[in-house]
């Protein structure tokens, strides 16, 4: 009788036990700014999410939501998150900066994670995000190498740090080459408007550029530069299907690691606050393989990434002279990591005035 | 053969006042016909979008939250409408009613008082209004079409708003972000109950509204004013009402509900502004003015309906995995049945053989 109580006990932890180890699944949740099928920003954090599941299986569910606006109901949607039972919650745009941290302090076991922001208000919300301009400066060098005009088009997305940092960056890299390279800007005041997008390529080209570059995220000036025959660099996913005579290489954001990395984190119970800015030496920054280029010109570009990937070289070294000509980095001197996040001139070269 | 539409000898009261829930019914319906198409089951689908968001205290709260601007806008565009006055511009006036109401917290941030908030709802109506007398003034003294002026003012009110948040506003400690600087405490709208959720005064604010302009349509001279000039600007002119004066009532007490919605979303919901501080209120309340027949309470019903769709089609996303598009066409059927039923109410089908009806036709010119 008391062997049979007994191994009722035993199966009844048995049984507890096998239901509490399938619901210790870990749910990673994510808010999008756009629709996964913009094929660019929020199609490459979903392409993160995916490679995560992958590789995680069964330990992990995923949810998500989709073209979120930033504003109130971006705090609905992480709060509704939050209530769901989610362990982890990613909210992958700017303007979600004082709604994730809002949510976070009514919820401290869940942790959250921001990108491209900098509030970190509670100690379980972290901030993440990349050196993108490090693939910039390798897109500046082979613009150098390949334009004719010696004059590259860049269209620009609304004039935040990030943004500045990625021109400068372009700039540096084709002056290395080409001291007396110049870059036009066009801001076309949005992440995501194929016509508007289209329109500034055209403009740039009519300016005599013969290289495009884009920090905005649809493929139409892709299009636009295959069409009139020039040269043009893709952004966030790989853009060759767009253009595949015209694409030189482009920066595809690889969110994969990263999400895959704070995941595991919250399984082993090892998860922490930090603030996170990877390049390409931890893998988030990606170049698309070298294409419609010389020999010799990819080989430069090869070893420019190399070097960067390193940490041998950092693209913002020194001597480097602001736009209205004053010093801003002496010989070997290199930028911190503040002044970069906060930045709001140009560097010599760059013919354009910055929105202030 | 051709489809014409005939008045009705004799409208019926009770289809009338029906009418938005058949056309609720016939969503309903339809709703479930797509969701099947798309592989999922109808009735979790419509459970996910009409009935958990309904489930929990801080979701009835977060109703309220997007409920609020719907409300408020709506009850002034009814104003509007039933003049006879077609503001389509309630999204320009919400923003510049943002923007006026929030001169005090973001430009004068060391002032704080008391006083600062209702300061700022003051400001928020008179922005908001006078913005809406452009449109007002252009439609009197020039006779414009007040739907394309209108209209078209939205779109500069957006691009204001986001050149003033990248320029002049932009939050000098906000590491060059696209924001203004959070508002102090004086000037945040306070949430009505916040033990339980994030609902802060816009909501009292649009039933308040609701009710005053409810009292004003149907208790008053001025309401009948309204009516009468929306119905027959003759008549109107015969009773001795001035067409041009009714134009300006309209557009100003709905920009200055529009505005006021404008600064309680800002102050209450976001806590600054930002390059875009409304998902298409001033757009999305035009459904919600017709869906509650232009009648303010019903109005009320109507903002909580459209809030709880929005609300139903983030659970339905989490929960079934539709797309967040069919928020939108849910949206979109509810305003065609409303207005299809409403057409059917008044009117009926009638088939007219094509032979017929060249008769018919010289027989109406005489």
């Amino acid at each position: 009788m008391k062997k049979t109580i007994l191994s009722i006990a035993a199966a009844a932890a048995v049984l507890s036990f096998g239901t509490m180890a399938a619901e210790a699944k870990t749910k990673a949740c994510f808010i999008y700014v756009g629709p996964i099928g913009d094929f660019g920003w929020s199609y490459q954090h979903h392409q993160g999410v995916l490679q995560a599941e992958k590789e995680l299986g069964d330990q992990l569910e995923t949810a998500y939501l989709e073209s979120v606006p930033e504003g109130a109901d971006a705090e609905r949607a992480i709060e509704r998150f939050a209530r769901s039972g989610c362990n982890i919650i990613f909210t992958t745009s700017f303007g979600y900066m004082d709604a994730t941290n809002k949510v976070a302090g009514k919820f401290p076991d869940v942790k959250f994670e921001h990108a491209t922001g900098y509030k970190r208000e509670h100690p379980n919300v972290s901030t993440y995000n990349s050196k993108f301009h490090e693939g910039r400066y390798v897109q500046g060098v082979i613009a150098a190498k390949m334009s004719k005009a010696g004059v590259a088009g860049y269209i620009a997305s609304f004039p935040i740090p990030e943004v500045v940092l990625g021109i400068n960056a372009f700039m540096l890299g084709a002056q290395s080459v080409n001291p007396d390279f110049k870059v036009k800007v066009v801001w076309a005041n949005t992440w995501f408007d194929p016509g508007k997008e289209a329109d500034a390529a055209k403009a740039l080209i009519d300016q005599g550029a013969d290289i495009i570059t884009q920090h905005t995220d649809s493929t139409a000036p892709m299009q636009v530069a295959a069409e009139r025959g020039i040269k043009a660099f893709g952004q966030a996913s790989d853009m060759i299907a767009f253009g595949k005579d015209t694409q030189l290489t482009s920066i595809v954001d690889d969110w994969g690691p990263y999400y895959i990395h704070q995941i595991k984190s919250v399984i082993d119970g090892t998860w922490k606050q930090q603030d996170v800015w990877d390049g390409m030496k931890e893998g988030n920054v990606v170049m698309a393989p070298y294409t419609n280029m010389p020999d010799d010109v990819k080989k430069l570009a090869e070893e420019t990434e190399a070097k960067i990937k390193s940490g041998e070289f950092n693209p913002y070294t020194g001597p480097i002279t602001k736009q209205d000509g004053t010093e801003w980095l002496k010989a070997g001197e290199v930028a911190d990591n503040g002044t970069l996040l906060g930045l709001n001139f140009y560097v010599k070269g760059v013919d354009d005035k910055l929105p202030q | 053969m051709r489809i014409e539409l005939v008045k009705r000898p004799q409208q019926s009261a009770l289809y009338s006042a029906l009418s938005p829930f058949f056309a609720l019914a016939l969503t309903l319906i339809a709703g479930a016909i797509m969701f099947s198409l798309l592989g999922k089951n109808p009735l979790d689908a419509l459970y996910y979008y009409f009935i958990d968001p309904l489930r929990e205290m801080w979701s009835l709260h977060e109703l309220a939250v997007k409920a609020a601007p719907l409300i408020l806008i709506a009850v002034g565009l009814s104003v509007c409408f039933l003049s006879n006055n077609w503001n389509i511009g309630a999204e320009g006036q919400f923003i510049i009613g943002a923007m006026a109401g929030s001169i005090l917290p973001v430009m004068y941030p060391d002032f704080q008082s008391w006083i600062v908030l209702p300061l700022m709802l003051i400001m928020s109506m008179v922005g908001g209004a006078a913005y809406a007398a452009i449109p007002a003034l252009l439609k009197t003294r020039f006779n414009t079409n007040e739907i394309l002026t209108s209209l078209m003012l939205v779109y500069v009110a957006q691009l204001f708003l986001d050149w003033m948040v990248r320029g002049p506003w932009r939050n000098p400690a906000g590491m060059n972000f696209p924001e203004t600087r959070n508002f102090h405490e004086y000037a945040v709208l306070p949430e009505i109950w916040p033990d339980s959720g994030r609902a802060h005064w816009g909501f009292v604010f649009a039933l308040v509204a609701a009710l005053l302009v409810w009292f004003m349509l149907s208790k008053t001279l001025r309401g009948f004013e309204v009516k009468v000039l929306g119905q027959s600007p003759r008549a109107g002119r015969f009773a001795g009402f001035s067409a041009s004066k009714m134009v300006f009532f309209a557009f100003i007490v709905s920009g200055a509900l529009a505005g006021l919605a404008g600064i309680s979303e800002v102050s209450g919901a976001i806590g600054q502004l930002r390059p875009t501080i409304s998902p298409g209120y001033g757009f999305a309340a035009i459904i919600v003015a017709f869906l509650g027949r232009l009648n303010p309470l019903g109005i009320v019903a109507a903002g909580l309906v459209l809030a709880l769709s929005y609300l139903g089609g983030e659970a339905a996303q989490i929960s079934i995995g539709v797309s967040d598009k069919v928020v939108r066409a849910f949206q979109g059927m509810l305003l065609f049945f409303v207005l299809g039923c409403d057409t059917l109410i008044h009117y009926r089908i009638r088939l007219v053989r094509t032979a017929l009806s060249k008769a018919e036709v010289s027989h109406g010119n005489a």
